[in-house]
């Protein structure tokens, strides 16, 4: 099976400041990854590099065997900290837009079906009429998720899923994100909320200034090297 | 071509009903050019021969200026929870999205226009002694000069701290030519002095290289950091 990316000496640099500094890393397909580290640590910056969103300074990325990202970006799911949602819209019409920028309808996929699937499965009303920008903060992320989901992508990246988000939810989202592992899909989950990933994240990475400095299976691997 | 025209409905139908809903530029846009118009008409007080000396030129600063307000607002509409990322990390062509920014603008300056119209021509007395039926021919090709030109400069200078200085920088010295044949067809028709048939064309032929040359570019500024 094709590694979901390879990451060949990447480097990214806003002016002096390295965000990146030269990671090499493979990830296999079908785990679930959760990426931690302090702030500034480049963890936000390698997903949008990874999605194809910050191109590199140096160095190469290649997803499902290839170095053009544009060609499998359908295979992407990303979820940022912004919602990447219109305020001044409701759900519903915001995944009905997103679906055919993803021409789902073309490929024997019901739009309607589809955006109606994905907001029940984060737990949200398909039939909330209500737009985005009077959601609160924890509804916003979970359809920020179903955004994500909507194209049924091999690979989901996810910057921090679970802030403003209620424990409850939070969990709930967790259990989402196992289930969608189970069902073959590669995710990246930037996180400050390790812990909920304890048991549910295949591998831990950790990065710092730039750089992953360990992976490891668990949380208390890492605990007990340090 | 098909799935660009399609993805140009869908993002003009959704450009179209924000719009709806929040009225923000259409409502600058008038308030702008409501301004100029009376403050202009009581600053000059022009009699009817020389409002149709310069009201070609006052008509068109007019809606250039009040069109910056519409470009600067169609992207930072999607500068807002930064949308746009989603649709660059679509499948979705980056045409598509450049035309429906395009035509939208389009339609709400036409909009604009409209409504302004009638303003204009009982503040400034003025009625064509030219061919009139030329001005909706100059209104659509200008227009679509200034749109074509600004939604590709607004998108350019969306990442920059001050874009709302930076648009007219960008936008106001290469429009010059277009400005120009503008005021200059306008002028022609309502004195009807002389012929704005080559304005017109150079309005055309301008629109026609702009357009192709925002096209072809438009993917690299989409993708840019």
């Amino acid at each position: 099976m094709l590694p979901a990316f390879v990451v060949t000496g990447l480097v990214k640099q806003f002016g002096r400041f390295a965000a990146l500094r030269g990671v090499n890393a493979e990830f296999a397909p079908n785990r679930l990854y959760a990426i931690l580290g302090d702030n500034g640590a480049g963890k936000t910056t390698l997903l949008r590099a990874l999605a194809g969103l910050t191109p590199p300074t140096r160095g190469s990325i290649s997803m499902l065997g290839t170095s053009d990202l544009r060609s499998v970006c359908s295979q992407l799911g990303y979820m940022a900290h912004p919602s990447l949602l219109y305020d001044e819209m409701s759900g519903m019409e915001n995944l009905r837009y997103f679906a055919r920028l993803y021409e789902m309808s073309d490929r024997g996929q019901n739009n309607e079906d589809r955006c109606a699937e994905v907001i029940r499965a984060v737990k949200l009303d398909p039939m909330l009429t209500r737009p985005v920008g009077q959601y609160s903060q924890g509804m916003r992320q979970r359809m920020s998720l179903a955004r994500a989901l909507l194209n049924d992508p091999k690979i989901l990246l996810l910057d921090e899923p679970f802030s403003n988000v209620d424990l409850r939810s939070a969990r709930e989202m967790v259990s989402l994100l196992k289930g969608l592992r189970d069902a073959g899909k590669t995710i990246f989950v930037v996180t400050h909320q390790a812990s909920l990933l304890e048991g549910a994240a295949d591998e831990f990475i950790w990065m710092e200034a730039g750089q992953i400095v360990s992976r490891t299976p668990n949380l208390t691997a890492r605990t007990e090297t340090q | 071509m098909s799935r660009v025209a399609s993805l140009t409905r869908a993002t003009l139908a959704k450009d179209l009903r924000l719009e709806w809903r929040s009225k923000d530029a259409i409502n600058s846009m008038l308030f702008f050019s409501l301004l100029v118009v009376v403050i202009f008409s009581f600053s000059f007080d022009p009699t009817a021969e020389e409002s149709r000396r310069i009201a070609g030129g006052l008509v068109w600063v007019a809606f250039l200026f009040a069109a910056v307000v519409a470009l600067n607002q169609t992207w930072s509409r999607e500068m807002r929870n930064q949308v746009l990322d989603a649709y660059r990390i679509s499948p979705a062509p980056p045409n598509a999205l450049f035309l429906a920014k395009v035509i939208g603008n389009f339609i709400f300056v036409t909009v604009l226009q409209a409504l302004m119209t009638p303003l204009f021509i009982v503040f400034y007395n003025l009625r064509a002694l030219g061919p009139a039926y030329q001005l909706p021919i100059v209104a659509a090709l200008g227009t679509w000069a200034l749109v074509v030109n600004g939604t590709f400069f607004a998108a350019m200078s969306l990442r920059t701290r001050s874009r709302e200085i930076m648009l007219p920088l960008l936008l106001f010295p290469i429009s010059i030519p277009a400005l120009l044949a503008m005021v200059e067809a306008t002028g022609a028709i309502l004195t009807g002095e002389f012929s704005a048939r080559f304005w017109i064309v150079l309005l055309a032929a301008y629109d026609v290289v702009f357009t192709i040359a925002s096209l072809f570019l438009f993917g690299l500024v989409l993708q840019a950091e």
